[in-house]
């Protein structure tokens, strides 16, 4: 391990002689049109590379001079790196963040306030998520819904009736039970047990999990209660337990992939990956129990309050978020939804197959519950709630103790 | 190197090296000014390659870490001057108790298992056994195999429900445990993991010790009577014990800096049981934007090894035994 220290502080220093080297004469032109701006990314990884690069291409083509340089990291080692990198004051101009950060980065006055050229086209309410006192900071790059896939075949050997967006809870549990058949490892529903869960079903159930100032947490009440046994309980009725394997990476995807799930909560991402699933499969507005709500994600990029090119580094922002390029390719790709206003640009996107009701992403907008957010304390906050679950979930803790042992826990870091 | 080269030294030592090994190149006090600057010279040239990467990525870091302790600092805003509030906060908090405790619990158990499956193996494969290398070299292995590779595959195998081990343990009628889900054995999974990569390093430092051992003293021993226990615990043992210290102090520091099997096989978890001193340095600094207290947790970490290595040094005169 030692040893590759001083070979890669080696090739640092090399490639900083010839960075110095390459940089000077180009420095000498004067004409300072030759821009390199730097993009760092997770939305493209595992399947999008090719996709971001059309769009980078189109981009070039359009914007001579202004050359883009795209760094791609797997979403579970962005986060990390991307504080090293403003730690270190190596941040990209150019860098994906998701809405949960939004305020803290905001907050701590690493994004350079945009001057958008187009504001109106984008949709309004995504826009806005990223504004804060009326000045854009960063701009949406895609949206995506969370909701319920179900396995036809399944449905039909229980002899149920599909899923729809009238569904409640209640409707989705009878199913699940009658689905569930454990000697044969078929389960009824997957939900995983966590904080993206856990404030959707609050939502679900007329509770919330901040109060409004956002200083305290507002989980700890019946309604509460109540949600958190509904996600938890499935577990060892209808879902597998921890012990059986659930909650590890990929399991509950591959359990729908094998044809053992009859339903999933699962977002709108994997449209791809279960194409070529052996088994008729659509999707339905996830069930609620007083009130519909269901999980909007959307990504964005932010523009480095430290770049030099802040003006390159917009249009690229700009044209990554809003062009007709972008939406093309993000509709034929299959990939996240664009962020735009123009629904009609959007038509495509229906009418495709695989599933057949994808009118059922746009229906789960209509009831939206969005990821409660604080300007500190926010991976914290994740964590305290997620480990508290589990361990209602495993059988160690009663569901009222996990929840008055994550609002006291929480309370204290949000008090800081 | 240094790690290996030690216990090599200490065989060299038993030999009682002649003293036409020593270096012959010492300046002596006839020398011309300019011969003497050229000794220099030539002394820290060959001192540059290691001290340049210590100065950058160890000497350089630590003391930045006494500044960043001192420091509110989450990496995105700037840092804020607190004085020793990261260290009376870390005080404070039971977390800090608890994540050493639970280090501490992990030394407890890896320690005696790795040594003394070391020491087996390392008396097993010092006999005439054929294909000797080829044995060292296989219990070797997982000592240069990645944690994340060894990590996951452990993960595999005890895995709860669809795991060889508890299959296995089903067919003895075992209701095996859930191992890394279940609190309660988190710790003993990583331990096990543990002990069986670092075997293969403890029984090489052994097996160097014991080569270096006086055949001529068995000899005696046994013109004298003694069977093979009173073999092992009057002169291998006694002999051992410059390596054995040597796998004691290196395991220890080593045992407190655990993190790789950690992260990779539970993550600290669940509920954080298994939650020790670096992995909670590292979930200070990424992902609760508290690098401040992640140093001043690091500096404690480091006081701690410190004493308890001073503690070993001065205690090995009672026994350990340099010929």
């Amino acid at each position: 391990m030692n040893r590759t220290v001083p070979v890669v502080a080696g090739l640092a220093g090399a490639a900083l002689l010839l960075a110095g080297c390459a940089a000077s004469p180009a420095e000498g032109d004067a004409s300072a049109e030759e821009v390199t701006i730097t993009y760092s990314n997770f939305i493209s990884n595992g399947g999008n590379e090719e996709n971001l690069e059309a769009i980078v291409a189109a981009f070039e083509d359009e914007n001579p001079g202004i050359t883009v340089e795209v760094t791609t990291l797997p979403y579970a080692d962005y986060g990390t790196a991307l504080q090293t990198d403003l730690a270190a004051g190596s941040v990209a101009d150019v860098f994906d963040i998701e809405y949960a950060n939004y305020a803290a980065y905001q907050a701590n006055g690493v994004l350079a306030p945009l001057e958008v050229s187009n504001p109106d086209a984008y949709r309004p309410s995504l826009l806005e998520a990223y504004s804060t006192d009326g000045t854009s900071y960063a701009l949406p790059s895609s949206f995506s819904t969370v909701v319920m896939f179900y396995n036809a075949d399944l449905f039909d050997a229980a002899g149920l009736e599909y899923p729809t967006a009238d569904w409640t809870w209640e409707d989705e549990r009878a199913a699940a039970e009658a689905i569930t058949d454990e000697a044969a490892g078929v389960w009824g529903s997957h939900q995983p047990v966590s904080f993206y869960e856990y404030y959707k079903v609050l939502e679900q159930n007329g509770e919330s999990f901040l109060t409004d100032d956002g200083t305290a947490v507002a989980f700890n009440t019946p309604g509460g209660i109540e949600a958190a046994e509904w996600l938890v309980g499935k577990s060892g009725t209808v879902m597998p337990t921890i012990e059986q394997g659930q909650g590890t990476p990929d399991f509950d995807t591959n359990l729908f992939l094998e044809g053992k799930l009859g339903m999933l909560h699962t977002g709108i991402w994997m449209f791809g990956a279960f194409a070529d699933a052996p088994f008729a499969w659509d999707i339905a507005v996830e069930p609620g129990n007083t009130e519909q709500a269901s999980a909007v994600f959307s990504n964005a990029v932010g523009v480095s309050a430290s770049s030099e090119h802040i003006e390159a580094a917009t249009k690229w922002a700009e044209f990554l978020t809003s062009s007709q390029v972008m939406v093309d390719t993000r509709l034929d790709a299959g990939w996240e939804l664009p962020p735009v206003a123009d629904e009609a640009a959007l038509a495509t996107y229906l009418e495709k197959d695989a599933p057949a009701n994808r009118q059922a992403v746009f229906d789960s907008l209509d009831g939206v519950a969005l990821p409660p957010v604080v300007a500190n304390g926010q991976t914290e906050m994740q964590d305290i709630i997620g480990e508290e679950l589990v361990e209602a979930q495993a059988g160690r803790k009663s569901v009222e103790e996990a929840l008055a042992s994550a609002e006291e826990r929480i309370n204290a870091v949000l008090a800081g | 190197m240094s790690i290996l080269a030690a216990p090599q030294a200490i065989a060299e030592a038993a030999e009682s090296a002649p003293p036409t090994r020593m270096p012959a190149a010492a300046p002596r006090a006839g020398r011309s000014r300019a011969a003497r600057v050229r000794y220099a010279l030539v002394v820290l040239a060959f001192l540059l390659p290691s001290a340049i990467p210590l100065a950058l990525f160890v000497i350089g870091p630590m003391i930045a870490a006494v500044w960043i302790s001192l420091h509110d600092w989450n990496l995105i805003a700037p840092m804020r001057f607190v004085g020793l509030d990261n260290f009376a906060s870390l005080l404070a908090d039971p977390a800090t108790g608890d994540v050493f405790l639970h280090t501490v619990g992990y030394i407890i158990g890896y320690l005696p298992l790795v040594y003394v499956g070391g020491l087996l193996l390392a008396l097993a494969l010092n006999q005439a056994l054929k294909g000797r290398s080829l044995w060292r070299g296989i219990y070797f292995l997982p000592v240069v195999t990645s944690w994340i590779v060894v990590a996951l595959v452990w993960r595999w195998l005890l895995n709860p429900s669809t795991g060889i081990v508890n299959t296995a343990l089903a067919g003895l009628g075992i209701d095996g445990p859930g191992w890394w889900t279940d609190p309660a054995w988190a710790m003993p999974s990583i331990v096990l993991a543990s002990a069986w990569k670092d075997v293969g390093f403890v029984m090489v430092i052994l097996l160097a010790g014991l080569q270096a051992i006086n055949p001529d003293l068995y000899d005696a021993a046994r013109v004298d009577g003694a069977g093979p226990w009173r073999r092992l615990w009057s002169i291998t043992l006694p002999m051992l014990s410059p390596s054995t210290f040597f796998v004691v102090v290196i395991s220890l520091i080593n045992g407190f800096q655990v993190f790789d099997q950690v992260y990779a096989m539970t993550g600290g978890g669940p509920g954080g049981a298994s939650q020790v001193v670096v992995q909670q340095i590292y979930d200070l600094t990424f992902r609760y934007g508290a690098a401040g207290e992640a140093a001043a947790l690091s500096w404690m970490l480091f006081a701690v090894i410190l004493a308890v290595t001073v503690v070993q040094i001065i205690g090995q005169k009672r026994w350990v035994h340099y010929v």
